[in-house]
């Protein structure tokens, strides 16, 4: 479903990326997981165009989309929920909502609004409320039901697990393997490495700018390297 | 009785003028928190291009028209010439750009056209109209209509329309908005295109009344700017609301104090308003949480 190959990407003179191979299939939850400023969430603002790209190209659903301009992706299906959540803070959670199907005028979006209260139904209570005044978790929920509203078929979900106590997390968490039941296929960068492997397919471990290890989650959790690096076990 | 009458029908009327160009301020403020310092400039040519279309034989109404459309696509240009350029730099920066627009679009006018002060017939006469012994000129009612009618439009469009509601979000949050489909350079032409274009009605509305020549606007953006600060920037009521205040504490200063003591009293009393609500009458206190 995407494809990203020999992907480069660099802030001003510093190249970032070094060439990234990447695949997710239909219906993969994937997650790409490394230690802070290993470039995995400069690869995310790639795939969905809000950061330049220096070479390779990004495949999606079959269109190379490499030029395709941020805002147009998601019309072709491309979903991000953002690092540090980005949700509109001074509108309110329903503002904020109705945003995410900013593409879509017709009576789906008001069910999918009913489904998204249904996912976290502490939007609901707070729906009138502006989104500036919601807890850190609160604001991760509206984030990722934002972006489901603009029907993925595919998510990219930055760090959902940030600064966030240990109950959400585990929360976070189910959610985003609930995603599958809703044909909504994922890939997910996070520093809470075993965490997102738990509930991931496949995982890449990214290091400075390069996919250092690829493989079925379950083999690369129980892989001696990355549970010294990356799980402290 | 009847002078008090008197100085509020004016004041209400210098108000309604105030609140068009504090209006103006609200749609590039609410896209992308920069203040238009040019917005005075989109005044004086609406009025300026109506008066020299009027006079080369042209119907006023369809004259009004193009004076709107033009100053429209001149507040497009200005976006894409002098703000998308410069996109990223810091908000002082793209201001102080406005402000160097403001000068260029004086200059040049100046150029095109000429340094006379103009005007041209108001839209229903010049006979007063008497209210409880005060006079009021019909075309101040136009004046006050269109400052309705203008705030009645934006606030339905901030608030009920999901256009609206992309503008405020792409201030609030580029990246985000541009993540859930806007198109945020479109945003940004849009809402040039808005203000000018408000700013062009309020010059076609007012010149019968004020008269107009290439340098009306610095006092005009002066005065709507600080009826946008007392009402609360970015909001329509706020607009409305401090340039009618600004223009009956002008006129109530003028007529029981001096007349040369008006911009003043005014001024004292935004300062004093903004010492005790720094946001303005209608400002939203910002609630971030980290």
């Amino acid at each position: 479903m995407l494809t990203v190959e020999g992907l480069r990407s660099r802030y001003g003179r510093i190249e970032v990326l070094h060439g990234i191979d990447l695949a997710v299939n239909s219906g993969e939850i994937v997650t790409v997981v490394g230690a802070n400023g290993a470039g995995k969430t400069t690869l995310l603002r790639c795939i969905s165009g809000v950061q330049p790209v220096t070479g390779g190209a990004i495949t999606f659903r079959g269109d190379v989309i490499t030029t395709v301009p941020g805002f147009k992706r998601l019309r072709r299906g491309l979903a991000q929920s953002p690092e540090g959540r980005q949700i509109f803070t001074n509108l309110t959670v329903e503002e904020n909502l109705r945003l995410g199907a900013f593409l879509f005028s017709d009576d789906r979006v008001d069910r999918d609004m009913e489904d998204a209260f249904q996912m976290f139904p502490i939007l609901k209570q707070k729906r009138n409320q502006a989104a500036g005044g919601l807890s850190g978790g609160q604001q991760q929920m509206l984030a990722i039901a934002r972006a489901l509203m603009g029907r993925p078929s595919c998510l990219l979900l930055d760090e959902p697990s940030m600064g966030l106590a240990p109950i959400l997390v585990q929360q976070i968490f189910d959610v985003v393997s609930g995603l599958k039941k809703l044909d909504v296929t994922v890939l997910l960068v996070e520093q809470n490495a075993f965490g997102a492997l738990k509930i991931a397919d496949r995982g890449y471990v990214m290091e400075t700018g390069r996919i250092s290890m690829e493989g079925p989650a379950a083999e690369l959790i129980a892989d001696p390297r990355i549970r010294e690096a990356y799980l402290g076990i | 009785m009847p002078e008090l009458m008197q100085f509020l029908l004016s004041g209400v009327t210098v108000g309604a003028v105030y609140a068009l160009v504090a209006l103006g301020f609200t749609i590039i403020y609410n896209a992308s928190d920069v203040v238009n310092f040019a917005q005075g400039e989109f005044v004086m040519l609406g009025g300026m291009i109506t008066v020299f279309a009027f006079k080369a034989g042209l119907p006023l109404p369809l004259a009004a028209l193009i004076a709107v459309a033009v100053t429209a696509a001149i507040g497009v240009a200005l976006n894409k010439l002098a703000i998308e350029p410069a996109r990223g730099a810091p908000v002082v920066s793209l201001i102080i750009i406005t402000i160097g627009a403001s000068i260029f679009i004086r200059g040049v006018t100046q150029l095109v056209f000429d340094k006379q002060l103009h005007r041209f017939p108001a839209f229903s006469g010049d006979d007063p109209i008497r209210v409880l012994g005060a006079t009021i000129l019909p075309q101040s009612l136009w004046v006050i209509a269109g400052a309705l009618a203008v705030f009645v439009g934006l606030w339905l469009f901030f608030t009920r329309t999901l256009m609206g509601k992309a503008i405020l979000a792409t201030s609030n949050n580029r990246l985000a908005a541009q993540l859930v489909g806007i198109n945020t350079a479109w945003v940004m032409t849009l809402s040039f295109a808005m203000s000018a274009g408000i700013g062009a009605l309020a010059g076609v509305l007012v010149t019968p009344i004020t008269l107009v020549s290439y340098d009306v606007g610095i006092a005009l953006a002066l005065k709507g700017f600080a009826a946008a600060m007392l009402g609360g920037m970015g909001n329509p009521k706020g607009a409305l609301v401090g340039g009618i205040l600004l223009g009956l504490l002008e006129a109530l200063t003028a007529g029981y104090i001096s007349s040369q003591y008006k911009d003043a009293a005014a001024f004292i009393v935004i300062l004093a308003v903004l010492f005790a609500m720094p946001q303005g009458l209608f400002g939203k206190k910002s609630t971030d949480r980290v």
